[in-house]
């Protein structure tokens, strides 16, 4: 009895680190930087995505963008285009591959690929200065953005 | 077309909404000396602005003053402590640096052209490999640590000679191979966040990015004392912090990545005055 509940245990933890339904960051597919699918099938949570955007150690997103639903954040830069609207300018699937990818969207975009591997060049480990290893994963997790994505659409002029 | 609009029109309200232009002001340090912080752009940039802006636009109103005024400047602490340096003999041929050059005031002129291309060492060196081939082949003295105590302090007295002085640093002949490897590595976009120098300090110097007012990335201030870790910061420990920024594998001081970089980025400032040691945030 106690054997077959830990055994159960273990089988739910391992499904939900590696979802079946999640896709790997170099098996993303954009169409006009686009990307229709989403990476894991759970919808997104906009009150992580508010969350992932305004985190130092997550999105970082307001390094680069304004946002006034986001008011409370102080120190919000202007390198980018202020996301007031994003939801109105952008359909989801559009927003979903300029969080991925945005050099899919935009040619040369100084905007990080959020979703992606591969392909740095002399990619580090976090801030660490040191050089990455194997474990060198995208900035953010399917999960994270698709709640980002999620949060993004609420953003309404 | 549609999407390039929006996007258009979008970052025209951002830019309105938080500009951050470079303060106009001008630099007078004690009074009487004259400081050029910003004037036309050198030939080598010539194609990708108008104009070259020191750091010192881009700061606060205090942290600003504070430069005008050697009292008030916190990096001229350490140049007395390097003048003390310059005069006292030290390794086995029991010389000073005066012994062979004379008065630190000599030295004026020095710093605005390094990194310098050395005809005997078929190399470019920086202004620390100098004073380390001075330590080691002269005095007969260990060599300093490329961006210890001594080495910054020593480097922030040879600056401060020289304040006023036009950066002009040679790029053509011998030194242009490095300065092209140089022009490399700033347009490269390194780490996770594949970020370039450019990104920052050519496309964007004048806006924020979080709460970092983006200057042109010039190094013609160095060494910097900045008020973040109150002490004086080395060119090449500024440009690690900047690589190890982008979530890159950075690069050592005093590698020869670092030294095309800092005779490139060095170019890029030929006509602002010397300023160092300056003070940055
Ligand atoms: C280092 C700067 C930088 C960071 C960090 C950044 N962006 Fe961007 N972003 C840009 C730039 C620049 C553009 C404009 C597109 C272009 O021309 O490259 C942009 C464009 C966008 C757009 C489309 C603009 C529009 O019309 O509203 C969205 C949406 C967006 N970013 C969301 C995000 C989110 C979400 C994050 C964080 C997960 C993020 N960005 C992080 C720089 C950045
Ligand atoms: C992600 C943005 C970013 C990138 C990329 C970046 N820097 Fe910087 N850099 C900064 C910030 C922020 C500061 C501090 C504010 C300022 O002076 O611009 C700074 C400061 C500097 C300074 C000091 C300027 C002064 O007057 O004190 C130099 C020099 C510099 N950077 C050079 C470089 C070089 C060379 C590279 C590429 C190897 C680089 N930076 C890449 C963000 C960046």
């Amino acid at each position: 009895m106690e054997r077959k509940f830990l055994m159960i245990l273990a089988f739910a933890a391992s499904t939900s680190a590696v979802s079946a339904a999640e896709i790997a960051p170099s098996s993303v597919v954009y169409v006009d930087g686009a990307v229709e699918t989403s990476l894991t099938g759970v919808p997104g949570d906009p009150e992580n995505g508010r969350k992932v955007v305004s985190s130092k150690g997550l999105g970082n997103c307001i390094a680069c963008h304004e946002v006034t639903d986001l008011a409370d954040v102080p120190f919000q830069g202007n390198i980018g285009p202020m996301l007031d609207g994003a939801g109105d300018r952008w359909s989801e699937a559009e927003l979903r591959g300029i969080v991925a990818n945005a050099k899919m969207m935009f040619d040369g975009s100084m905007m990080p690929s959020f979703y992606k591997t591969e392909g740095y060049i002399r990619a580090g480990n976090a801030y660490t200065g040191k050089a990455a290893d194997d474990t060198l994963g995208p900035l953010l997790e399917a999960q994270q953005i698709e709640d980002v994505v999620a949060y993004l659409t609420t953003l309404k002029d | 077309m549609k999407k390039f609009t929006a996007v258009f029109a979008a970052s025209l309200m951002a830019s309105t909404l938080a500009s951050a232009d470079p303060v106009d002001d001008t630099l007078v340090v004690n009074g009487d000396l004259e400081i050029v912080t910003r004037t036309e752009a050198p030939a080598a940039v010539a194609d990708v602005m108008d104009e070259v802006i020191s750091g010192w636009h881009f700061r606060g109103v205090e942290t600003r003053a504070m430069q005008a005024d050697d009292f008030d400047n916190p990096g001229m602490i350490f140049v007395e402590q390097a003048e003390d340096v310059w005069n006292t003999a030290d390794g086995s041929e029991g010389k000073s640096c005066a012994d062979c050059h004379g008065a630190s005031e000599e030295m004026a002129g020095v710093r605005p052209v390094y990194p310098k291309w050395n005809e005997d060492a078929g190399e470019v060196r920086t202004l620390e490999m100098q004073i380390n081939d001075c330590r080691e082949n002269r005095m007969g003295a260990d060599k300093w640590k490329y961006t210890g105590g001594d080495m910054v302090n020593m480097t922030a007295l040879l600056a401060s000679v020289s304040r006023g002085m036009p950066m002009n640093v040679a790029i053509d002949g011998p030194a242009q191979s490095t300065w092209e490897a140089g022009e490399e590595l700033y347009y490269t976009r390194f780490g996770q966040l594949e970020l370039a120098c450019a990104n920052c300090h050519e496309d964007n110097y004048g806006n924020m990015i979080r709460a970092d007012h983006l200057s042109q990335g010039q190094t013609n201030g160095f060494p910097v004392y900045r008020l973040k870790n109150t002490k004086l910061n080395a060119v090449h420990a500024r440009f690690k912090g900047c690589v190890r920024d982008t979530r890159a594998e950075t690069f050592a001081p005093g590698s020869p990545e670092f030294i095309a970089l800092e005779l490139y980025v060095a170019s890029r400032g030929n006509g602002l005055s010397v300023e160092g040691p300056s003070v940055r945030n």
